[in-house]
C-alpha cells in the first residue's frame, strides 16, 4: 500500500522489525524434529542464520513462519534427529 | 570585528562562527587555506570540533554524511575535481535530507587543467538537490555560510547547501570583511537539533531500500524542501539583516533594474565589474541594469518572470558551458521568462572560463551587443566572448 | 546421562527472523555472532552489499541496533564520520561497526578503509567474505579465490576462471599498524564471539576478516554451509588468526586436510583439473608454511 508523501518521514528510516517478513513462505523443503532423540545439545539453534530457532526450556524449537529450509540444522545436528522433508509431502 | 581577509578566511570564518561540530575534508587548490585555517581553530581550541583528515573528497562527503546524521553540524569545501568527485554522494546528502553547508571554490574542469575561476564544477551539480549560492565578495562568503545552516537546518527545508567563492579572485584576494561576534552568531543561529538522528539504542535503520510504488513520494518531499528554501531563505536573510545589518538583495540582486531597457544576469565576482559597468554606462543615460544571480538553487523563476516582463533584452553571462544544449543559466532564465506575456530578446554569452578575464570593457561589449540584438528582435545564438580565432574582436 | 549442555554462546538475539539473505546464508551467521559479541550499544554502517538488502524494503529492519546505510565505498569515511560526531558529542562507551563485503572493502572500499585505519578511527571494521561480487550476481571480485567460476570469470572454451590470486587483506591491514585484525569463521561461533568481544575492547582500528559460505554463489548445498565454512579451516584455505599488536597469533590450526574435500562441495571449481587442485594444494600449503613462520618468528 503507497503511503501518502505526508505521512513519509524526510528519508527512508526503518522502524519496524523484519518479523513482519514471513520468509517461512519461501520454503521447499522443512525440518523436522524428533524429540524423543534431542539431546538439546542446541547446536541447530547456534547454527540458524536466521535464528529461527528458538530456545524454549533448553528445548530448540524451529519457528516454521520464517524457516527457510535450508537445512543447516539438519545437517550439523550431532543425533540426526532431524530431518528434510518436502513441503508438499509434508 | 573589522579586518582585511580573502575569501577563503572568511569561510573559515563563518564555518567557525557557525560552530561546526565535524569537518572532514581534502585539500584541493584554491581551497586549501579554508581547510587551513579551520585546523588550526581546532588545533588551540578557538573551535570545539572533529577535524578529519580524509583521503579523498568522496570520503570527505560520506563522512560529513555519517557525521550529520549522527546529529552533528558538518562542514567541508571543495573545488572542481573534488567537487565532481563527491558526486555520487552529494546526491546522497540531499536524498538523506541532511543539512551539510559546504564552500565550492569554483574552479574550471580539467583537461585542459586550470585552477583558476570558472562555474563548470558548480553548475554541474544543479541536479544533486542542494541548495547553491553563488557569492559576490568575501563578507558575503562569510554572511552566506551563517545564513545558510539556518535555511538548511529548517524543518521544512533539510537540504545541503553549497556556498560558492570564485577562485582566486574571491579565494585568495582580500577585502574588507566585518567578522561578527560570536554571540550576536549564536543568537541567530541556534545549535542543530535534528527530530531523527541515528543514536545508540534506537535501532533505526537511515536510508533503506524502498520500491516502485514508494520512492517517489519521497522525492516529491524532498522538493517540497526546495520549495520551502526559496520563501526561508528569503525570511532568513531579513532576520540577518535585522541582526547583523547586512543583506544580498534575496535570491536575485536587482542593481538599477527598475527603469532599464536591458540588464546582464550573471553570478559570482563578475557582478561587482559589471555593477562598475551599469554605473558608467547610466552616467551616459544609457538604460541598463544588472540582475545578480544569487541563488541558482532554488532558482529565481519568480523574479525572473516578473524582470522578464519589465525589460525588452537579457544578456545571461554564464561562465561554464553546457555542451550539446546551451549555458546553463541562459538557459533556466529563458524558461522562466518563456512563460511571461512579454517576452524580453534573451541571449547567452559564454565568457571567463578557464579563468579568462571579463574585462570592464568586455562587459560594455555585452551591454552593446545585447541592446541591438533586442532592437533587431532577432532570436540569437549564443555567443562565446573573447574566443581567439572568432571574428568578434571584445578587448 | 550426559550433563545437559549450557549455550557456548551469548544467547540474547540481536537480529531478527525475516531477513532477505538466501537459505543457508553465511552472512547472516556473520552478523547474528558478532552483535552476540558487541551487545545493544552499537551502531553499524552497511555499504551496498547483500546485506545493504537483507534487512529488508523500508520500513523494515531485521538488526536491534542503529543502522546506517552508505554509498558502496564509503564504509571507511562513514565509520570515521560517525566516530567523530559521536566523541564530539560526548557519547561514550559505542562500537562503531562498518559491515562491509569483500568487493566494499578490497576494491572499491580499499582506500576509504586505508585512509580509516591510517587515521587509527576508533572502530571495528567487518569483511564478510563470500568471495565475490554476490549481491549483484556473482560477478568476481579481488576477493575471489583463484580457480574460481564467477560470471565474470566464465569457464567458457578459454578454461577462464580466475586465475588472479585472492588479495591478501589481512596482510594490507597488518601493514596498516593497527591493533588487531583476526579471521573468524562461522564454523566456529566460539572463537568468533571471543575475538570480537577481544577487539571490543581495544582502542583504535580494529579488522575481522570473516569467511562466508553463499550457497547460490559457490553452487553449493545450503545445508552445507557450516561444513564447507569447517573445510576451509581445516584445509588451511582459511586459518583462524589474529595479528595482536602486530604479531601473528594462530588460534585454530586446524586438521590439515586434502583441499579437494573443500572444492568438491562447491559447484564454483567443479571444472577444475587434477593438476589444477593440485597446484592449489601447493599454494595452500605454502602459505600456511609461511604462516607459521611469521608466528614463530613473531612478526
Amino acid at each position: 500500500m503507497t503511503k501518502s508523501y505526508e505521512e513519509l518521514p524526510l528519508t527512508p528510516i526503518s522502524t519496524e522489525p523484519s518479523t513482519l517478513n514471513l520468509t517461512g513462505l519461501w520454503r521447499v523443503i522443512r525440518p523436522v524434529v524428533d524429540k524423543e532423540k534431542c539431546k538439546k545439545c542446541k547446536i541447530c539453534w547456534k547454527f540458524c542464520p536466521d535464528a529461527a530457532i528458538k530456545l524454549v526450556d533448553g528445548e530448540p524449537v524451529i519457528d516454521l513462519r520464517y524457516c527457510k529450509g535450508c537445512g543447516i540444522c539438519a545437517f550439523e545436528c550431532p543425533q540426526k534427529c532431524i530431518i528434510m522433508v518436502r513441503e508438499d509431502e509434508a | 570585528m573589522r579586518t582585511v581577509m580573502t575569501g577563503n578566511y572568511a569561510s573559515a570564518y563563518g564555518a567557525k562562527l557557525a560552530k561546526v561540530e565535524v569537518i572532514a575534508a581534502y585539500p584541493i587548490t584554491p581551497q586549501t587555506s579554508i581547510v587551513e585555517k579551520l585546523a588550526e581553530f581546532v588545533s588551540t581550541g578557538e573551535l570545539r570540533a572533529k577535524f578529519i583528515p580524509v583521503e579523498s573528497e568522496h570520503s570527505a562527503m560520506a563522512a560529513c554524511i555519517a557525521a550529520e546524521t549522527a546529529g552533528a553540524r558538518t562542514y567541508t569545501a571543495t573545488s572542481s575535481h573534488g567537487l565532481t568527485l563527491m558526486h555520487e554522494v552529494l546526491m546522497w546528502a540531499s536524498g538523506a535530507r541532511l543539512p551539510i553547508v559546504m564552500t565550492n571554490v569554483s574552479r574550471a574542469m580539467a583537461p585542459p587543467w586550470s585552477v583558476w575561476v570558472d562555474h563548470m564544477d558548480s553548475i554541474a551539480q544543479r541536479d544533486t538537490g542542494w541548495l547553491q549560492f553563488f557569492c559576490e565578495s568575501n563578507q558575503e562568503v562569510l554572511d552566506t555560510i551563517i545564513m545558510a545552516y539556518k535555511v538548511c537546518e529548517s524543518s521544512g527545508v533539510m537540504l545541503p547547501a553549497m556556498v560558492i567563492e570564485d577562485a582566486f579572485i574571491l579565494s585568495h584576494t582580500s577585502e574588507p570583511v566585518s567578522v561578527p561576534e560570536q554571540e550576536l552568531v549564536d543568537s541567530f543561529l541556534p545549535a542543530y537539533a535534528p527530530e531523527y538522528k541515528i543514536e545508540v539504542g534506537k535501532p533505526m535503520g537511515f536510508g533503506s531500500l524502498v520500491k516502485p510504488d514508494q520512492y517517489m513520494e519521497f522525492r516529491y518531499k524532498a522538493m517540497l524542501g526546495m520549495k520551502e528554501a526559496r520563501d526561508r531563505f528569503l525570511s532568513v536573510e531579513q532576520e540577518f539583516k535585522h541582526i547583523f545589518g547586512r543583506e544580498y538583495g534575496g535570491l536575485l540582486e536587482h542593481y538599477r533594474c527598475d527603469d532599464a531597457e536591458v540588464v546582464l544576469a550573471c553570478a559570482g565576482s563578475v557582478a561587482s565589474t559589471a555593477k562598475d559597468v551599469v554605473d558608467s554606462l547610466r552616467a551616459r543615460g544609457i538604460r541598463v541594469g544588472l540582475a545578480r544571480i544569487r541563488a541558482f538553487r532554488p532558482f529565481p523563476h519568480q523574479e525572473f518572470r516578473a524582470l522578464g516582463a519589465k525589460v525588452d533584452g537579457i544578456a545571461v553571462l554564464d561562465r561554464s558551458y553546457t555542451f550539446g544544449a546551451a549555458g546553463a543559466m541562459f538557459t533556466e532564465v529563458k524558461a522562466s521568462a518563456y512563460s511571461g506575456q512579454n517576452r524580453p530578446i534573451i541571449k547567452n554569452y559564454i565568457a571567463g572560463l578557464g579563468g579568462r578575464d571579463i574585462t570592464p570593457k568586455i562587459i560594455e561589449k555585452v551591454f552593446e551587443d545585447i541592446q541591438i540584438v533586442t532592437k533587431r528582435r532577432e532570436e540569437p545564438d549564443v555567443e562565446w566572448v573573447d574566443v581567439a580565432g572568432l571574428p568578434r574582436r571584445w578587448r | 546421562m550426559a550433563l545437559m549442555p549450557t549455550v557456548t554462546i551469548p544467547e540474547e538475539e540481536f537480529t531478527y527472523p525475516g531477513s532477505t539473505g538466501c537459505p543457508g546464508c553465511g552472512a547472516n551467521l556473520v552478523m547474528r555472532y558478532m552483535l552476540k559479541a558487541l551487545g545493544e550499544r552499537t551502531i553499524i554502517s552497511i555499504p551496498a552489499c547483500c546485506w545493504a538488502v537483507m534487512p529488508g524494503y523500508w520500513p523494515v529492519g531485521c538488526l536491534r541496533v542503529p543502522l546506517l546505510y552508505t554509498a558502496f565505498e564509503a564504509t571507511g569515511a562513514a565509520i570515521s564520520g560517525l566516530r567523530a560526531a559521536l566523541d564530539i558529542k560526548g557519547v561514550e562507551d559505542v562500537t562503531v561497526v562498518g559491515f562491509a563485503g569483500d568487493g566494499g572493502t578490497v576494491d572499491i572500499g580499499l582506500q576509504a578503509l586505508s585512509g580509516a585505519a591510517e587515521r587509527r578511527t576508533d572502530a571495528i571494521y567487518m569483511m564478510y567474505d563470500n568471495e565475490a561480487y554476490m549481491n549483484t550476481g556473482i560477478q568476481r571480485s579481488g576477493s575471489t579465490p583463484w580457480g574460481a567460476w564467477t560470471t565474470t570469470t566464465p569457464i567458457g572454451t578459454t578454461h577462464g576462471f580466475k586465475h588472479e590470486f585472492k588479495k591478501d587483506i589481512m596482510t594490507i591491514m597488518q601493514a596498516h599498524g593497527i591493533p588487531y585484525a583476526a579471521t573468524v569463521s562461522v564454523a566456529h561461533p566460539e572463537d568468533f564471539i571471543k575475538k570480537i568481544r577481544k577487539a571490543k575492547d581495544i582502542q583504535g582500528f580494529r579488522f575481522v576478516h570473516a569467511l562466508s559460505p553463499c550457497p547460490p554463489g559457490w553452487r553449493m548445498n545450503p545445508a552445507e554451509t557450516i561444513e564447507v565454512a569447517k573445510l576451509a579451516v581445516d584445509t588451511h584455505i582459511f586459518p583462524l588468526y589474529e595479528i595482536d599488536q602486530g604479531k601473528i597469533h594462530v588460534t585454530r590450526k586446524g586438521k590439515g586436510v586434502p583441499v579437494i574435500e573443500y572444492l568438491k562441495l562447491q559447484g564454483r571449481f567443479s571444472h577444475l583439473t587434477e593438476a589444477e587442485v593440485d597446484s592449489i594444494q601447493t599454494a595452500v600449503d605454502a602459505r600456511y608454511k609461511m604462516l607459521l613462520e611469521k608466528e614463530a618468528s613473531g612478526t
